[in-house]
């Protein structure tokens, strides 16, 4: 079964996107700050994380530079799941590595399942 | 300085005693000055004021994303029926919840927008693109709209290619906001008739529609911030009233003009221009 870490402040939609990701079929852990989910990446490796951009106690841009510099995460594959829209913070994020930027206003659950499903489907 | 010469012509002519001259000088000059200071300090703190506006808009509106989005997912999920059965009479509910949770996310999207467009000057990333396919691509997703209206949205282009240079997703709201408007007011079983043509260096769009039009006394204003026509408030309860001062403002960024025809009852005719990519 395949793990996916889901780092995302706002717990109710932790909670949704756990729900669903466990309905399809995958293992989800979660945290609620970027240190923790920076931890809890290090020491579970998840197939695929899941990661917000304003979190407390470490940026999502922090943490996904910290992901990328480690050995044992630089290769799990990053989406950053946000409602910053800036063309600023997109170059950013996919500079540092991320694998896709979705905006989570712009999209439905099941539209973020299918982009799960494409992540962790396609060879590394 | 003119206004201190003449003050000087007319003291020299009725007043005898030339310090009183300077004197009377020296004064107006001074009180012109403190005018001046107290006009100009007052127009940078209403500048200032208005720009914290726009900030503060921006950051609220960007601050309700988390929540809506909360709500979006949540009613989606209860709909999709993965948590248990619906019955109809509940569905009914969660339909509203939904559509007013789609309506507060496109208010502030256009919100957000507005607030981008007036504090950071817009950030423009210019290309060449095809607007023939953006507008293809653009009625395909009001697919489900026409349908359910019984609209039918006629594409007339020139089989030639027509590219033009312009920051794509910018003019695809625009698009979408005429085409949405076009939608909006129309009658049930209305047609929407899009036509494109190249014209010397430039590519003309317009998007018809038989709908409810605006009011002669209301088109002045249809381009300004939160205006909505009178008919438009009576017809459709939605819209935030921005839609087209985005759209305004877009298309003249992009050295684009943007107009309209319209006559109540009958129908308008919204249309704009935009350089060519290669002047033909």
């Amino acid at each position: 079964m395949k793990r996916i870490l889901i780092i995302e402040d706002e717990s109710a939609l932790q909670k949704t996107l756990g729900e669903i990701l466990t309905q399809e079929g995958y293992e989800t852990i979660s945290a609620l700050d970027g240190g923790s989910g920076l931890d809890l990446a290090k020491a579970k490796s998840p197939d695929l994380i899941l990661l917000d951009l304003i979190l407390p106690k470490m940026n999502g841009f922090d943490v996904l530079t910290n992901l990328k510099k480690d050995n044992t995460t630089k290769g799990i594959p990053v989406i950053v799941l946000t409602n910053l829209e800036g063309v600023a913070e997109i170059d950013r994020v996919i500079s540092l590595g991320a694998t896709a930027y979705l905006v989570k206003a712009q999209y439905s659950l099941e539209e973020l399942v299918a982009r799960v499903k494409q992540v962790l489907d396609s060879p590394m | 300085m003119g206004t201190s010469i003449g003050t000087f012509l007319i003291g020299n002519r009725y007043v005898d005693d030339p310090i009183m001259v300077v004197f009377i000088v020296l004064l107006s000059a001074a009180i012109l000055f403190i005018m001046a200071f107290f006009i100009t300090n007052g127009f940078e703190k209403l500048a200032e004021a208005n720009r914290m506006k726009t900030e503060f808009v921006g950051i609220v509106s960007h601050q309700l994303r988390a929540p809506l989005s909360n709500l979006k997912w949540s009613i989606e999920l209860l709909m999709s029926g993965r948590l248990g059965k619906i019955e109809e009479k509940q569905k009914e509910y969660f339909q509203i919840l939904e559509e007013n949770s789609s309506r507060m996310h496109e208010l502030i999207s256009d919100l957000l927008v507005v607030s981008r467009m007036e504090t950071t000057g817009f950030f423009s990333h210019k290309a060449s693109f095809s607007l023939i396919k953006l507008v293809k691509e653009t009625i395909k997703e009001f697919d489900i709209f026409t349908k359910s209206s019984n609209i039918k949205i006629d594409f007339d282009y020139p089989s030639k290619k027509i590219d033009t240079l312009a920051d794509s997703p910018h003019i695809k709201l625009v698009v979408e906001n005429l085409i949405d408007n076009a939608i909006r007011y129309a009658k049930k079983g209305g047609n929407i008739q899009i036509k494109a043509q190249a014209r010397k260096d430039k590519i003309y769009l317009e998007i018809k529609d038989d709908g409810v039009g605006i009011p002669k006394n209301d088109q002045r204003y249809i381009f300004q911030k939160f205006f909505r026509a009178q008919n438009a408030l009576k017809h459709q309860t939605q819209g935030s009233g921005l839609g087209l001062y985005i759209a305004k403002t877009m298309i003249e960024k992009s050295n684009g003009k943007i107009g309209f025809n319209s006559k109540e009852n009958e129908g308008s005719t919204f249309w704009f221009t935009l350089p060519l990519a290669h002047k033909s």
